[in-house]
């Protein structure tokens, strides 16, 4: 049975997109065949952060309007066999968007495809809006910082009232908090809400903390998800909250300040 | 019967009070014929109701200078309607001496105040009434949240009580005619008898609020903050014109 997640947030900037493709890749790696829908239409950011920009014919907006079908517009991984994205349009904007035209692309991809990730674009508008309305699950994507919670929090909100499911009346979208750019460090310093702070303010259950991680930047301007990178404090707290998302329990990491080495200390190692 | 047996203590009787609703036939003109016409038209409506009916027979309301009574007449035309009368109900020495004279007891006059009862009127044609049902409880409905209430959303409940069992964040609206009960976190809007009633209350787990107010007067979270009360579980209820906060 096909599953739809959500990726959103309500905010700008917080890293729906990159956990779209760190989320959708970590499901791939693992077997899943997952396609990544880009909902940003007019900002597409998508393809770039998958590294498959260069091979974009067909978009999502095409296959609403019924000028290119699903399999034309759907563009497969170089690296990853199960894994698939649906680019965003770039020269539309979320207008062309409607409630039926998703609908219908939804049900086709949910023939074919294990996983469906919606990456949602900022807001609570038309396009955020119809990220989250069909989808089964949701990722809800959160900075340790107060305005980021409050939105956050507005989008749980439309999550529970505003989605096919709630409509219908049947079970409610399940919920995850993923918490990006945490930085121990500065929670010590009071600077950034802590773990706990968020988790009780929101009060939905824990998917993972990613760390601030100069990876992310790189992996982003390489256009390869940061997942890939499994040196990376960011890319194993990725596949940690890929493992809890299928359902197994790991500890969370990354959650308090590393200690640094004496050597490390001496030249100054770098965050 | 023995003497023995008159001397026996064991009580024979038992003196009782009862509230009993009779029919009372309140004359207002002495026109036996016009009386026994317009009878017999209500019996017509209603056969059941006069059938060995307990009657009192009232002649307080009668218009005074009217010419002489026939007591006895009177009772006859009743009787021929099927009221059975009880006893006469009069402040005239004369009406009270024509009913000692046919050993009719006599009530004084009523300060109560009656209904007209029989076919037509509202009461129930029964001369012995059943005893009224005690009113029914007025239950106002109260609107219960069990899911949290997020920022953005607005929950009334109208004409009642909210009860919510989940966090309330910033920026969610609690709004109710009664009161406004929050078993979590409260850091949202919580405004109680918004239609006026200050008697409304508000109670929370975790005072945490954006904004409080009963019946329009309202405390902000800046003064809120300063309570010494803040992030405790509370209760709220409005003394005069201000918000009283008290620990639970």
């Amino acid at each position: 049975m096909a599953k739809i997640l959500v990726i959103t947030s309500g905010k700008g900037g917080v890293g729906k997109t990159t956990t779209s493709a760190a989320i959708g890749t970590g499901l791939a790696l693992r077997g899943h065949k997952t396609v990544v829908v880009d909902f940003d239409v007019g900002l597409r950011n998508l393809d770039l952060i998958m590294g498959c920009e260069r091979r974009v014919v067909y978009d999502f907006v095409n296959v609403i309007q019924g000028d290119a079908s699903l399999s034309q517009a759907l563009i497969k991984d170089k690296r990853l066999e199960n894994l698939y994205v649906l680019a965003a349009s770039q020269t539309r904007d979320k207008d062309a968007l409607s409630t039926e035209g998703v609908g219908r692309v939804m049900d086709e991809l949910r023939e074919s495809f294990e996983y469906i990730i919606c990456d949602s674009p900022a807001g609570i508008e038309k396009g955020a809006h119809l990220a989250m309305y069909f989808a089964d699950e949701a990722i809800v994507v959160t900075n340790p910082e107060v305005s980021s919670v409050r939105d956050s929090d507005r989008m749980l909100g439309l999550l529970a009232s505003k989605s096919r499911r709630s409509e219908n009346g049947e079970e409610p979208i399940k919920e995850h908090l993923l918490l990006t750019r945490y930085s121990p460090d500065r929670v010590t310093k009071g600077e950034m809400l802590g773990v706990e702070d968020v988790e009780e303010i929101l009060a939905i259950r824990l998917l993972g903390v990613i760390p601030e991680s100069q990876s992310v930047l790189k992996a982003s301007n390489q256009g390869i998800p940061v997942i890939l990178d499994e040196q990376s404090d960011a890319g194993q707290a990725y596949s940690d909250a890929v493992e809890r998302l299928l359902g197994k329990e790991t500890p969370h990491r990354f959650l308090d300040v590393q200690k640094k080495g004496f050597l490390q200390r001496l030249f100054g190692g770098r965050e | 019967m023995s003497h023995a047996d008159l001397l026996d203590p064991a009580p024979v009787f038992q003196l009782k009070g009862s509230m009993l609703a009779i029919t009372v036939l309140e004359l207002a003109h002495n026109d036996l014929a016009r009386l026994d016409h317009q009878l017999s038209e209500k019996v017509a409506q209603a056969p059941n109701f006069f059938q060995n009916t307990p009657l009192v027979l009232a002649l307080d309301k009668l218009q005074p200078g009217a010419q002489r009574l026939d007591l006895h007449a009177l009772l006859a035309v009743c009787r021929s309607h099927g009221l059975r009368t009880l006893a006469i109900r009069a402040n005239l020495a004369e009406h009270i001496a024509a009913a000692q004279a046919l050993d009719l007891p006599v009530l004084p006059p009523s300060s109560a105040r009656e209904r007209p009862i029989g076919p037509g009127a509202t009461a129930a044609p029964v001369p012995a009434k059943k005893p009224e049902k005690p009113a029914e409880p007025v239950i106002r409905p109260t609107r219960v949240v069990t899911t949290p209430v997020r920022g953005g959303q607005q929950i009334y409940a109208p004409g009642g009580d909210l009860l919510v069992l989940a966090p309330v964040s910033a920026g969610a609206e609690l709004l109710a005619d009664g009161n406004i009960h929050v078993y979590a976190p409260m850091r949202g809007r919580a405004l109680a008898g918004i239609k006026g009633n200050g008697q409304a209350r508000i109670f929370c787990r975790v005072l945490a609020a954006e904004l409080l107010s009963i019946a329009g007067r309202y405390k902000v979270a800046e003064d809120l903050r300063r309570d010494p009360n803040w992030g405790e579980a509370v209760h709220i209820h409005l003394a005069g014109d201000v918000l009283n906060i008290t620990r639970l």
